[in-house]
């Protein structure tokens, strides 16, 4: 069968304001249950990876997730990295469903997919994907935060992102609108910029303590940006601002870091300490009490609903480093956050994204020698999260050593670290 | 996947007391309720106090939490023999072949089979939420289309591999529909016309309306007892001449186009010493009419890849060259749950021993049952098929 060629696509307008006359939909959410096993594809998808379950007596590869191999009966089935390619051999539109969430987000193309692996499997289909044809195959995050098959087509096509499945399993910033809460850091004007770039409707810009200098040239001259101000280590100034644009934020983005070098037995009193953690910790959950629930309950706002929460942090919340003992256990009280803001925020489909990052190429780790990464790095790699619904990236070389050490061996990454 | 030996007969079994409980769209009903009412117009009938049924063999979605253990006791029977078949369409012919063989054995001497489901205003989506465990975590997170969205793939992949067209299918629904109107139990009593089928509402494309079987409450049931009681009861039964059953066939295809019949149909007509043109009855599970499709050319009716051509060529109405789904078929009488696993055989009793409640095809003396269940994922996993015959 020879398909009809494609018109062109219209790209995605902007959203309209929302009718304030019209109840806001009440978020719901795909059905939640899952086996334990089937969870095992969750860690792929949270950072981009294809995997599926491979035996590792006979090697046959297995879909659905299971408990035994198919092949052999062996039961040391391993998730394994597998060449994300497939060919879709049979589709169909859900055009009926009896579950809420599914009604609402009808119709619904789903596909049968030979994977290279072996397997079929049930996908839900791109809009750009030719039935039958080649397929790129992609683990995502849904709006339960479990994880699903997607087909992508082989390569990129015109205004892909803008497929409604991918507008619905992703936080892409095109048209949303984006708070980035610290942007007298140079990571925060970072990621400014690479909102803007990838799209977004609007950018407010945290600013604290305003009566200091903020040279105007730090951010770029668009009229989408929009200095707002925001200290998080003020409850009345998060409060404000979440009174004022709390219910316009679609992504909100925390770039607040405190940074001092040094542990615990040689720092004098308290004062880093609390610092430290006012800013890194607190500050995350003063954003999450003053911005969460509102975020939560726009879950569902249509084209104007909030999609994500991100959260730079240092990839030594998975390993504290001595030389940086206190801004190490501030990240791990910060990664330990987002894992039940991931949870309390689940309800309202908002996604929850870590971004590690190695040391920063800024002025408090100035003596630090390289690889470091860049504030570009760390906002395209904020950018990447949003664009493909990842829950976790690790930014730059340090980031990923550190991250694939600890996933491998946590206690043995403990000890090098601190050589 | 053939039988190295031969296998033994059916013989001295009968096959008796054909039972339906009229269906009803939704219930208030529990599965218990159907089930009861079932198992006492069965002993009714056959003139048997329930306490002379001495083996059950049940089939229920909506039981839960009960099992048929607890369906003993709440129903007050003291079967000897007692067994629960979870096979979904498949149930009605692996429950006569199951019974048959503890006849045939004196582990019992009548068994009742019945198949019964309760469908309240809910209950449908409830059970596709959980229906299985692959289901569950594989297909349905992916639009919540249930059945209609797994039947769709295939259908989709038979049109692609065959040719066949919608209009094909529809020739199943009209004809079935025409059946049905003479069916006192039919849940669908308006005429089907092949351009209402084609302009029906889409549900999951290819699969439209008339595609569809509705989901309802209702009970089948029949008797397997030897031939002996089933003559000193005054029973007219009926024989079986063959059956086959396979599970999760050919799992190496990529997606489903045939099912585990194409293992086993030989064995099916050796064992009943005919061909399938000899039948004068075919009763196929069609919940969706893909599936006949693929029964026919599995079953041997015509060659693989040409049930289109096979549908273009005959007529399926009671009357017609290949009297198909007799009663209407579930996509006419609708689905009750697990009794749509038995619905056809209850149907194909009726025909061989010259009691239809509609349409009666003329010198039945032999019916082709098959039966198909449990889209655990991506295909339906358990498949059976029976021959049985009328008379002695």
């Amino acid at each position: 069968m020879s398909e009809p060629p494609r018109p062109p696509r219209a790209p995605l307008p902007k959203p309209p304001r929302r009718d304030p006359q019209v109840r806001m939909p009440v978020p719901l959410l795909p059905p939640a249950q899952r086996s334990r096993a089937a969870l095992g594809m969750l860690a792929a998808a949270a950072v981009g990876a294809f995997r599926l379950q491979c035996c590792t007596a006979c090697g046959a590869a297995a879909y659905p997730p299971r408990d035994a191999c198919p092949s052999c009966l062996s039961v040391d089935l391993a998730w394994t990295d597998l060449e994300p390619a497939g060919t879709a051999i049979a589709e169909t539109t859900v055009r009926a469903a009896t579950d809420p969430y599914f009604r609402e987000h009808l119709p619904w193309r789903i596909g049968t997919v030979v994977t290279a692996a072996g397997p079929s499997l049930v996908a839900s289909l791109h809009r750009d994907v030719s039935v039958p044809g080649p397929v790129r195959l992609s683990l995502k995050i849904d709006k339960a935060g479990n994880p699903i098959v997607v087909a992508l087509p082989p390569s990129d096509t015109p205004l892909m992102e803008e497929d409604p499945l991918l507008r619905e399993l992703t936080a892409h910033p095109r048209h949303r609108r984006a708070l980035v809460t610290d942007a007298r850091s140079e990571t925060g004007q970072a990621v400014v910029r690479g909102l803007l770039a990838a799209g977004a409707a609007k950018v407010f810009a945290g600013v604290a303590e305003d009566w200091r200098p903020f040279p105007a040239a730090a951010l770029p001259a668009d009229e989408r940006v929009e200095i707002v101000r925001l200290d998080v280590t003020d409850s009345r100034s998060t409060a404000d601002l979440a009174a004022s644009i709390g219910g316009k934020v679609d992504i909100l983005v925390n770039t607040a870091e405190h940074v001092r070098p040094g542990g615990f037995v040689d720092r004098m009193g308290m004062t880093d300490q609390h610092a430290a953690f006012e800013v890194n910790v607190h500050g995350l959950a003063r954003l999450a009490q003053t911005f969460g629930a509102a975020m939560r309950a726009r879950g569902a706002d249509g084209p104007n609903a909030a999609a994500a929460l991100v959260d730079v942090l240092p990839i030594h919340a998975h390993a504290n480093w001595p030389a940086y003992g206190l801004l190490s256990a501030t990240a791990a009280a910060r990664h330990s956050l987002l894992q039940c803001l991931r949870a309390e925020l689940r309800p309202g489909g908002i996604r929850v994204i870590a971004v590690y990052t190695g040391p920063v190429d800024e002025a408090w780790r100035q003596e630090l020698p390289p690889p470091k990464v860049t504030p570009k790095q760390i906002a395209d790699g904020v950018v990447r999260a949003l664009a493909e619904g990842l829950e976790e990236v690790a930014v730059g070389d340090v980031a990923r050593d550190i991250l694939e050490r600890h996933l491998t061996d946590p206690k043995a990454l403990e000890r090098e670290i601190s050589r | 996947m053939t039988a190295v030996r031969t296998r033994r007969g059916y013989d001295g079994v009968a096959v008796a007391v054909p039972v339906t409980v009229p269906y009803e769209r939704y219930s208030t009903r529990t599965a218990h309720w159907w089930i009861a009412r079932a198992l006492g117009r069965l002993t009714a009938a056959a003139g048997l106090k329930p306490r002379d049924v001495d083996g059950l063999c049940v089939s229920s979605f909506t039981l839960a939490p009960d099992t048929a253990v607890g369906l003993v006791q709440h129903l007050g029977l003291t079967p000897r023999w007692l067994d629960h078949v979870p096979m979904g369409g498949a149930s009605g012919i692996v429950a006569l072949r199951r019974a048959a063989r503890a006849v045939q054995a004196g582990d019992a001497e009548v068994v009742a089979c019945v198949a019964g489901d309760t469908n309240h205003v809910d209950s449908f989506r409830q059970l596709l939420s959980s229906f299985s465990r692959f289901a569950m975590d594989a297909s349905y997170p992916h639009g919540g289309g249930g059945p209609n969205a797994a039947f769709a793939l295939l259908t989709d992949a038979y049109m692609r591999a065959t040719g066949a067209t919608r209009a094909d299918f529809g020739r199943l629904a009209v004809a079935q529909r025409a059946n049905a109107l003479a069916f006192p139990h039919a849940l669908m009593k308006s005429p089907l016309t092949l351009e209402q089928y084609l302009a029906a509402r889409p549900i999951s494309d290819p699969i439209h309306l008339y595609d569809c079987v509705m989901p309802c409450a209702g009970a089948e049931a029949f008797l397997v007892l030897s031939e002996a009681r089933a003559r000193d009861l005054g029973l007219t039964a009926a024989r079986i001449l063959g059956t086959i059953e396979r599970h999760n066939a050919f799992p190496e295809d990529p997606i489903q186009l045939r099912g585990g019949w194409a293992a086993d149909a030989d064995d099916l007509w050796s064992m009943a010493g005919m061909a399938p043109s000899d039948v004068d009855v075919v009763e196929t599970y069609d919940d969706y009419p893909v599936i006949v499709m693929m029964q026919f050319e599995d079953l041997g009716l015509c060659p693989k890849g040409e049930g289109p051509a096979f549908v273009r060529a005959n007529d399926f109405t009671v009357g017609g060259s290949v009297p198909h789904n007799t009663s209407g078929g579930q996509l006419s009488v609708g689905q009750a749950g697990a009794a749509g696993g038995y619905l056809g055989l209850v149907e194909a009793i009726r025909q061989v021993t010259g009691s239809a409640l509609g349409g009666q095809v003329a010198n039945a003396r032999t019916a082709l049952v098959g039966g198909f269940g449990m889209i655990n994922y991506d295909r339906g996993v358990c498949s059976a098929a029976a021959v049985i015959g009328g008379g002695p």
